[in-house]
């Protein structure tokens, strides 16, 4: 098999320039946005006593979340040994750390005293997954970037398949520590599952994948490296059956409550007169981020068109979104079960469907993490080989010439 | 009446240890005690009664004396108004009986505020009142994802003029304390002397870990429910007739 090339984009032209601007600016839009919220308290969110947790939640979940499961490109290559996924592997590694970081900030700025973040690094109650999670988020930056080094050092290229298998091993302990913040949460109806763990895991490689797709597709179009279609198919193929898990859960978790008398009220909620959370689970969540991407990426004739995939990808994170906004905000908009039996009610929004409107500093905050996110790794790819020359099917595949490739994408 | 001598020695022997050991008795009761500059213990636990039975619709005077004993502003949107004790109105879905209770910080033996802290801040004292200091909560909110009973608040808005012994600030989470600044002083919460003064003298304050106290003695003796008993999370707030 030949080596694969890995080369730093060029990134002079105007458009590079641009795109990093953009990015900048969206960026500063979201410090303004945290510092605003930070100087005048967070009554000018759509937060309150009933929905602690909003937009910025929200945003932060997605980027952690897809930051572990971007990892898996390169996982497939270093721990499953899979030869094809190894061009791919150094693009995984740079996104799970850039998607963690902007995550992490959009989470840190939206705290009530972002200035003591000294205080959450240096006294630890470790009974908390939080605290634990302090540990996770860092180590795992620490981790893929001493994997990254072994796969771009030549001398160290040995220890990549250790390195990847310890990355690996981090990052389900990291999604299933990000699925208990919420699973371990004992008082409310919509968590207080075991199965928030590994749901956040199979969460975390649709949406990794997801995001990975669309990265490598507009990097090698936007610098007009070739991009093979085998290597998209296989993604794509990957992506469907990721999707479909996520579905599986989904499905597991509902039917689960739904079993339990105690948990109808909560199901009914959610899946029949929930108002926006019922839309977005059912629009957003199964039909556009679930059931759409499926039909694109499978489809005989769709699943083999570029823009088809793209889309499906695009769906999958639209999903995604409303699949997040609903476990947090939905989650904590019904209210606690603290009488059963009894119609609650009191000055303090007892037994009342909690209100909850994303406000613009929110929105800004999490887009400027996302932006954040992005800015790093198209910056990274610029000074540093993370990219290959080409992916082109007869530079990627050990196994096939770009005939076969030809036939699938003909069929 | 007469006694004879062996009566006499029998009852003088009796006044006389009894003299002796009173004094005993009472230092084992001081030594239990505490005074201002000791650390708390665990030989004390602070509780509450709540007595439903005498608690009426009408009445809040207990969230009054809350508001006004740690200078809870009020001129705040409802929705983010600090709030650290509540009336809360039952209505039972098949018989239609209404009943009313306060509703505050229930004071877990094992709260779930203080597990999920990821700096301590939320923390339980010895002698079972659970705080949060102020100086090291990040205001993360997790505390408030995990409490059973929707017992705490967020200051969304910036604070002026909080009283000396009671650290309030934006940014950070706050709860019922159970008027700890009162209880060190060997007072009892403002709520309790509030309901015994004005209102229908539902609720009762004392240490239950004390089997001479009153509010021991009830627990002993009466019918009480915690809320949310399934959660086993033995908590120092009782209700009667829920």
């Amino acid at each position: 098999m030949k080596s694969i090339d890995f080369r730093e984009i060029e990134g002079r032209s105007l458009g590079y320039y641009a795109l990093l601007a953009f990015f900048g600016v969206l960026v500063l839009i979201g410090l303004a946005a945290a510092y605003y919220m930070e100087t005048n308290g967070h009554h000018v969110t759509g937060m309150n006593n009933q929905i602690v947790w909003g937009m910025p939640h929200v945003f932060a979940v997605f980027l952690i979340v897809s930051a572990s499961g971007v990892l898996n490109v390169a996982s497939i290559a270093s721990v499953f040994g899979r030869v094809m996924y190894k061009p791919l592997t150094r693009l995984s590694g740079l996104l799970a750390i850039t998607l963690l970081i902007g995550g992490l900030c959009v989470l840190v700025l939206d705290l009530g005293k972002p200035d003591r973040l000294i205080v959450a690094m240096t006294i630890y109650n470790f009974k908390s997954i939080f605290a634990w999670n302090i540990f996770l988020y860092t180590g795992f930056i620490a981790v893929v970037a001493i994997y990254l080094w072994m796969m771009i050092e030549r001398r160290m290229n040995v220890y990549t398949r250790p390195a990847g298998l310890l990355a690996f091993i981090w990052r389900l302990t990291l999604t299933t520590g990000t699925g208990s913040i919420f699973g371990f949460l004992i008082a409310r109806q919509a968590y207080d599952s075991a199965l928030l763990a590994p749901m956040f895991i199979i969460m975390s490689f649709a949406f990794g994948l997801a995001i990975f797709i669309l990265y490598t597709m507009s990097a090698y179009s936007l610098t007009g490296r070739p991009l093979g279609d085998e290597i998209l198919r296989r993604l794509k193929n990957l992506l469907g059956v990721f999707v479909a898990s996520v579905l599986y859960f989904v499905l597991v978790y509902h039917l689960t409550n739904l079993y339990m008398t105690a948990h109808h009220d909560f199901e009914k909620f959610i899946l029949l007169d929930g108002g926006v959370y019922t839309a977005l689970f059912w629009i957003g969540q199964v039909l556009i981020g679930g059931v759409l991407p499926l039909v694109i990426l499978y489809h005989p004739r769709l699943g083999h068109s570029r823009r088809m995939i793209a889309l499906g990808a695009a769906l999958v994170l639209v999903g995604a979104f409303c699949q997040i906004y609903v476990i947090i905000i939905g989650g904590q908009a019904f209210p606690l079960l603290l009488f059963p039996g009894k119609v609650v009610s009191s000055s303090f929004f007892d037994g009342v469907i909690g209100q909850y409107r994303p406000s613009l500093p929110e929105i800004a905050l999490g887009i400027g993490g996302v932006a954040f996110a992005l800015a790093m790794a198209t910056f990274a790819i610029k000074i540093l080989p993370f990219l290959p020359a080409s992916l082109a099917d007869a530079d990627v595949d050990p196994h096939q010439t770009g005939t076969k490739a030809t036939e699938a994408a003909h069929a | 009446m007469s006694i004879d001598r062996r009566q006499f020695l029998a009852v003088g022997g009796a006044v006389v240890a009894s003299a002796a050991l009173a004094p005993g008795m009472r230092l084992i009761e001081l030594a239990q005690a505490r005074s201002p500059d000791q650390a708390v213990s665990n030989l004390q636990r602070w509780g509450m009664l709540v007595d439903t039975t005498r608690c009426s619709e009408g009445c809040s005077a207990c969230v009054t004396a809350c508001n006004k004993e740690n200078g809870l502003e009020q001129d705040i949107r409802l929705d983010i108004r600090p709030q650290w004790i509540r009336k809360v109105t039952l209505r039972d879905e098949n018989t239609g009986y209404v009943q009313t209770l306060p509703m505050m910080c229930q004071h877990c033996e094992e709260p779930p505020c203080a597990d999920v802290c990821p700096t301590g801040a939320s923390f339980r004292r010895a002698d079972g009142i659970v705080l949060v200091d102020r100086h090291i909560c990040i205001g993360c909110r997790y505390c408030m994802m995990a409490c059973p009973y929707k017992a705490r608040s967020f200051v969304h808005e910036n604070l002026t003029d909080q009283r000396a012994e009671i650290p309030r600030g934006k940014g950070t989470v706050e709860a019922c304390n159970l008027c700890v600044h009162r209880v060190d002083e060997g007072r009892i919460p403002a709520c309790v002397e509030a309901c015994n003064a004005d209102g229908g003298k539902a609720l009762a304050f004392g240490d239950i870990n004390d089997p001479a106290s009153d509010i021991a003695k009830r627990l002993a003796t009466q019918q009480s429910a915690e809320i949310r008993a399934d959660l086993d999370l033995n908590t120092g707030v009782r209700y009667q007739g829920l």
